[in-house]
């Protein structure tokens, strides 16, 4: 399977299998006019198999999102055909606008344009709480 | 601008300034009374209460001040929409701090970003209810003299119970607490409390069924109310219901300096006999809730004013 390498752009790559759909409806690549791809089930050393993001474009990403979903996600960043940045990223210590509280008794699902704010409470489960509410995030 | 929305937005030394501030007020009313002349508090109750808006209420008149607000949503303009950020801007015009009980959990806290004054969290769902646990703290201060080497009972329902998840976690802090928790399989205290307050913090504890039997050990046995509508069937509730109410003749083999809290209002679990028990402190406990109130109105304008 060939997929054409990318001039200006990012590469998500290490994503455990299964997680790449994830990031991509989270950053909201559905929406983006540039080139995207995704693979899936991609032989992996460390592990077995994993997915791949491809974007062809230096649009803004929110890293966040990639390291709430998979903090053993690598990215690198692709300029003039060129890796000049490989990131490793963390579990967030703060997510904004990425996931919704489904508490119905949440604050957030009656105040109109409220930011909805998760906190990383325990880094060891990878647990994230409401701000407002306390409840964990699914 | 300070705000206090969980009783963790406050240190154990402040907590304990607190404490000591109330203790004052307790001595020296008089010296008190005029501190907040002039000053305005909003109690803004989007749900009805009794005692926790009485009670600020009557806190803020005892230091001289002035009180409006409202005491359900339908007289307020959230009847027509209003966002709680834009009733606490508003209000910010009006008053000098503000106290909030709101049906939605974390309103407080969005009332506490939006607005320019101090804004007290007076219950939010069933989420947090910061002053009644500074309330519960005063009682146990003042009758069992400080916090340390203490063994607290629960009983009841700890799993929906709100001051209970508070007042295990702000007991959490100090040393030497054991924790005895008693209630039904179906009510039992959630496990991310457990894991995340107890175990964390090296807290001892017992979970049991049987509140006879434990009796014995409690320095302190704070009492919660069993509700039908938390149990599947009928039948669970009739077999379980009794056990959890507390009779004179419970208190047998319990010890003479036993505290008995009840966050109130009580319906059935503590028979009216045990009123005149001269270790029922649960209505004092209502007076103390006034007098940490005047506390912490007087700590947060205090703050405000620097």
């Amino acid at each position: 399977m060939n997929i054409d390498s990318i001039t200006n752009g990012f590469v998500i790559d290490h994503i455990i299998a299964g997680r790449g759909m994830r990031i991509y409806e989270l950053l909201g690549l559905d929406h983006v006019d540039c080139s995207v791809a995704i693979i899936k089930n991609v032989n992996s050393k460390k592990h077995g198999r994993k997915d791949i993001i491809k974007i062809d474009a230096d649009i803004p990403i929110d890293f966040d999102v990639i390291g709430y979903v998979d903090p053993g996600a690598t990215i690198n960043i692709i300029r003039d055909g060129e890796l000049v940045e490989k990131r490793f990223i963390e579990l967030p210590e703060t997510l904004t606008n990425v996931i919704k509280c489904k508490n119905p008794r949440c604050i957030t699902t009656t105040e109109q344009e409220i930011n909805h704010i998760f906190k990383l409470t325990d880094r060891d489960a990878g647990i994230y709480r409401c701000m407002y509410c306390e409840t964990k995030a699914n | 601008m300070r705000s206090l929305i969980d009783i963790l937005d406050f240190s154990t030394s402040e907590v304990d300034e607190l404490i000591a501030s109330a203790n004052d007020i307790i001595d020296n009313p008089a010296k008190y009374a005029e501190k907040c002349k002039g000053k305005k508090l909003a109690t803004l109750f989007f749900e009805p209460s009794t005692r926790t808006r009485l009670s600020f209420e009557a806190a803020m008149l005892e230091l001289g001040g002035s009180v409006l607000g409202f005491s359900e949503a339908n007289s307020s303009s959230a009847a027509k929409g209003e966002s709680v950020s834009d009733t606490a801007k508003t209000i910010s015009c009006y008053a000098d701090i503000i106290a909030m009980r709101h049906p939605k959990e974390g309103a407080p806290l969005v009332a506490a970003q939006a607005a320019s004054i101090p804004v007290i969290n007076a219950g939010d769902g069933g989420h947090n209810h910061p002053t009644q646990t500074l309330t519960d703290l005063l009682t146990i201060s003042r009758e069992k003299g400080g916090f340390e080497n203490l063994t607290v009972g629960f009983c009841g329902d700890l799993k929906f119970g709100r001051t209970v998840h508070s007042l295990i976690t702000a007991l959490s802090r100090y040393k030497g607490i054991k924790i005895v928790l008693i209630s039904p399989e179906e009510l039992k205290l959630p496990s991310y409390i457990k894991k995340d307050v107890l175990a964390k913090n090296n807290i001892p504890y017992e979970q049991t069924t049987d509140l006879e039997s434990v009796m014995p050990e409690l320095d302190i046995l704070y009492m919660t109310r069993v509700q039908r509508e938390r149990f599947f069937n009928e039948e669970d509730y009739l077999r379980l219901k009794d056990s959890y109410i507390l009779e004179p003749r419970k208190l047998t083999n319990a010890k003479s300096d036993l505290c008995i809290m009840h966050p109130l209002p009580r319906v059935n679990e503590i028979s009216l006999a045990v009123d005149d028990d001269p270790r029922a402190c649960y209505f004092k406990q209502v007076l103390y809730g006034k007098y940490i109130r005047m506390a912490l109105i007087l700590k947060l304008l205090e703050e405000a004013q620097k």
